[in-house]
């Protein structure tokens, strides 16, 4: 066991835990996080995706020894009223079934729109290729996608 | 409809009590509600199990069955809503706990959400409605029937009085209960109908949502348990001292033939789990898919003692035949993959048990928690969290049962966890299935006769003998045999015919084909002889068949499709509604790809337009990526997929454009999470044909790639 500083939605968290624990753990069971989901624990299906310095990645693979001073950003802070475009475009297409891999759809789209403000069919398939959903929602997930790039230029 | 139009409620179902702080409410389920309501939820007027009314008008709905993805929470109070008439924005949705004297079939499967609600919804709302008229036109005194109601207000026109349902709620609530009460016209609809986003939406884009996986009590434990790898095997002996000296694990517990690790965290669970040395062991030889395969293709060729459906003299006609067409299909088993993997809270104390999860039957679990425990179902509560889908797999209660007794064991709360391998390796699989079918040409084309015969392993009936043809043939006959395994299966969304309308689908093709025919209207031919000449029981409603052919013909352009794109036809019925396609292939780089479906729907009313289409699309999807993709298979009785990296799902860049289109009617309604998947791999599987001349006729259509 060791202890570790995290910085995760501007906030410093104090946490006690084996240094090989995934992030994904340590924000679901230790800091009460349960936004980012479980789904493979191998990198496969993007449930558990969160931003580290802005960038998407699977917190099932990363341990929390190797975080260090980056900054995590969650479902939960994406933004502070649950307004960021990509949310807000979410509800209006009225994409989800269950639900489930939703949170870590809307962060690997976030982290897209940030780097590309206009994204083509072809960029959408390559960046969300690492997100499954198994209810199927694909096509709106796309279409919400290029709502949010929209309503971003506003 | 006219039979609804007015209707009965029983007295004993009205509850006339202030307090509407459920178990659901103190359970933080929905936080919304909660916010929403602050201190007032103890002052709103409970009218019925169904709803209840706060002073400041706000209406609180209870959403009776379980949330899996389908919908079905912001579905059904849609249509309590409607008939209460009030404004949908301001109603709060709190999903109930399980509760037989109040609920019945509370229950996430077989597409029968809705249907079985239906007339319950619309009554609760209507009645409480008419109490909420009664109440204002006492105070007014005037005459009831003089009041209309608009969006949560009671109108009296001819005064110009007007009371909102806040206002009268508690007065409403004292008075004697309407035995009849007139609901609405479907014209009049102003809710149902209407596209209303998920009433979880918000929660679930902020990370607030709460499914079975997140919930957690202070002082519970996390538990991960090892089960036995392969199917047939137990447990020999274990040795846990590596284990006890981790960190955070707190017991090791044997029951049956696993053993619990119970940690302070679900991942000293699993590290804690994975560091047990068992040694297995098998009574018998393990099983294999190899030989599954040959076994059930030895069965196709045996006639079973009974056939499941017979009409005429199939033998001589296929004797007397011009022209016999036979094809024989073949399906894998399916893990469902629910994204979010098995898991479950119990905590068993003083002879009382509280359970909370994702499950798509909480009666069944409660009631097999007690058989279990030897506990009353009166002192086992459930309560339901949303669900990280289902797709069948949570109909099962293997992990309510197992977080019970070791709740029960270790004295503690607790929640079971299963890894994605426990999850995929774990069985309760869609069955693997051969079918062979058979029809008889005479020497212009005519069919003469038809004969399907299924074999599966622990499938139970393989074949759905009522499925069209049946009915509309002369001579039919559908037989099958049960392959008993150690390997478990279990309903997988849309059960039996999620293969069996994939096989049947495409040998409607082949036969049309082979008959020179055109397959949209080989179909209306056949139906027109079931209507004509039906032959035994018709299970199908043949004008609604036919019509939802022409309407997928027609928007699909059957037979009209531009240079390059290839078509495919498919039509099914099942779990109440008609369902039929056209599916676009085109050729890129010299691969089959599919380019768009068109599918039409009669479900009848349709409550929630987005909901359903969602439904609906997803189904479309779900079906070509198992028909692509899917695979499960067995070596030496093990799960030789059990994750993400063996095992391919389909991906967003995969899913093709789907258009949809309901047939408008105003029928009661059909239920949709299961009825659209089963026959999209037929009409891909035609398409593909048509564009490249290969039958498909065993799935995955994708060769699995090796593994490594």
């Amino acid at each position: 066991m060791a202890m570790f500083t995290l910085k995760v939605n501007g906030k410093q968290y104090k946490v006690d835990a084996s240094p090989e624990t995934p992030l994904l753990w340590i924000l679901r069971d230790h800091l009460g996080l349960t936004g980012a989901k479980y789904g493979c624990g191998i990198g496969q299906c993007g449930a558990c995706t969160v931003h580290l310095n802005g960038e998407p990645m699977r917190s099932c693979s990363l341990s929390v020894s190797v975080v260090g001073k980056n900054a995590i950003t969650t479902i939960e802070g994406l933004s502070k009223n649950g307004d960021h475009p990509v949310q807000e475009a979410w509800n209006e297409i009225d994409v989800p079934q269950c639900g489930y891999c939703q949170a870590g759809q809307i962060m690997t789209a976030a982290a897209l729109l940030k780097k590309n403000a206009s994204p083509t069919d072809n960029d959408i398939d390559t960046a969300m290729n690492g997100n499954l959903c198994r209810c199927g929602t694909y096509n709106r997930i796309r279409e919400a996608i290029h709502v949010a790039a929209k309503k971003a230029h506003k | 409809m006219k039979e609804t139009n007015t209707t009965q409620f029983d007295r004993r179902s009205f509850i006339k009590v202030s307090a509407t702080t459920s178990a659901g409410l103190l359970l933080n389920f929905n936080l919304l509600a909660k916010a929403a309501y602050g201190d007032k939820a103890a002052v709103a007027t409970t009218f019925n199990a169904f709803l209840s009314i706060a002073p400041d008008g706000l209406v609180t709905i209870m959403a009776q069955n379980p949330e899996v993805g389908q919908g079905i929470k912001t579905a059904l109070p849609m249509i309590v809503a409607e008939e209460l008439d009030v404004d949908w924005a301001k109603v709060i949705v709190e999903q109930a706990p399980l509760d037989t004297a109040k609920y019945t079939r509370q229950v996430a499967g077989g597409s029968q959400s809705i249907p079985t609600t239906w007339k319950t919804l619309r009554n609760a709302g209507a009645t409480a409605r008419q109490m909420l008229i009664n109440a204002a036109a006492k105070r007014w005194q005037v005459a009831p029937e003089e009041c209309t109601t608009e969006m949560g207000v009671i109108k009296h026109a001819a005064t110009k009085r007007s009371l909102s349902y806040g206002e009268v709620a508690t007065e409403a609530a004292k008075l004697e209960v309407p035995k009849e009460v007139k609901l609405k016209a479907v014209k009049d609809f102003k809710i149902i109908g209407t596209s209303q986003k998920g009433v979880d939406n918000k929660s679930i884009f902020t990370g607030k949502a709460i499914y079975g996986i997140d919930y957690k009590v202070d002082g519970m434990l996390y538990c991960m348990v090892a089960r036995p790898p392969a199917f047939g095997q137990k447990v020999k002996s274990f040795d846990d001292k590596k284990t006890k000296a981790m960190p955070g694990v707190k017991q090791v517990l044997q029951f049956g033939d696993k053993i619990a690790v119970l940690a302070t965290s679900t991942w000293e669970a699993k590290e804690g789990r994975d560091a047990l040395k068992i040694e297995w062991v098998a009574d018998a030889k393990l099983e294999n898919t190899t030989e599954h395969d040959a076994q059930l293709l030895k069965l196709l060729q045996t006639a079973p003692e009974k056939p499941r459906r017979q009409n005429g003299d199939v033998a001589k006609a296929f004797q007397e035949a011009a022209k016999v067409v036979e094809a024989t299909y073949e399906c894998p088993f399916l893990p469902h993959n629910a994204m979010e993997p098995m898991n479950f809270f119990a905590h068993v104390h003083d002879g009382k048990v509280e359970l909370v999860g994702p499950t798509q039957t909480p009666e069944a679990a409660r009631k097999q928690v007690g058989e279990l425990l030897s506990i009353p179902v009166e002192n086992i509560t459930v309560n339901m969290t949303r669900m990280g889908g289902g797709f069948g797999r949570r109909l099962s209660t293997d992990f309510a049962k197992e977080a019970a007794q070791i709740s029960s064991l270790a004295k503690a709360p607790v929640k079971v966890i299963w890894t994605r391998e426990d999850d995929m390796g774990g069985g309760i699989y869609r069955p693997a299935c051969k079918y062979t079918y058979r029809a008889a040409l005479d020497a212009k084309g005519n069919i003469t006769a038809f004969h399907v015969r299924g074999a599966g392993i622990n499938v139970g009936n393989p074949v759905r003998e009522g499925n069209f043809p049946a009915g509309a043939l002369e001579n039919f006959l559908a037989d099958g045999h049960n392959l008993e395994s150690k390997v478990t299966t279990g309903p997988w969304r849309a059960p039996v015919h999620n293969f069996v309308a994939f096989a049947e689908q495409s040998f409607l093709d082949e036969v049309a084909i082979a008959a020179g025919k055109d397959p949209v209207q080989m179909r209306l031919d056949w139906l027109d002889m079931a209507k004509s000449s039906p032959q035994g029981p018709v299970s199908y409603d043949i004008e609604r068949f036919k019509g939802v052919i022409k309407l997928a013909a027609e928007k699909g352009n059957w037979g009209k499709a531009p240079a390059g794109v290839s078509q495919g036809f498919s039509a099914y019925f099942s779990f109440g509604s008609y369902i039929a396609q056209v599916a676009e292939v085109v050729m890129v780089n010299g691969q089959p790809k599919i380019q768009k479906i068109i599918c039409a729907a009669d479900c009848g009313v349709v409550i929630n337009p987005s909901g359903a289409n969602n439904q609906i699309v997803g189904g479309l999807v779900d079906g070509i990526g198992h028909a692509m993709y899917g695979n499960l298979s067995i070596k030496d009785g093990m799960a030789e997929q059990q994750n993400f990296g063996a095992y391919r799902l389909i991906r967003l860049a995969e899913a093709p454009a789907v258009e949809v289109h309901f047939v408008k009617n105003e029928l009661d309604p059909t239920g949709l999470g299961e009825p659209a998947l089963p026959p999209t791999a037929g009409a891909v599987g035609n398409a593909i044909f048509k564009a490249t001349g290969q039958r498909w006729r065993k799935q995955p259509f994708v060769a699995p790639a090796p593994l490594g």
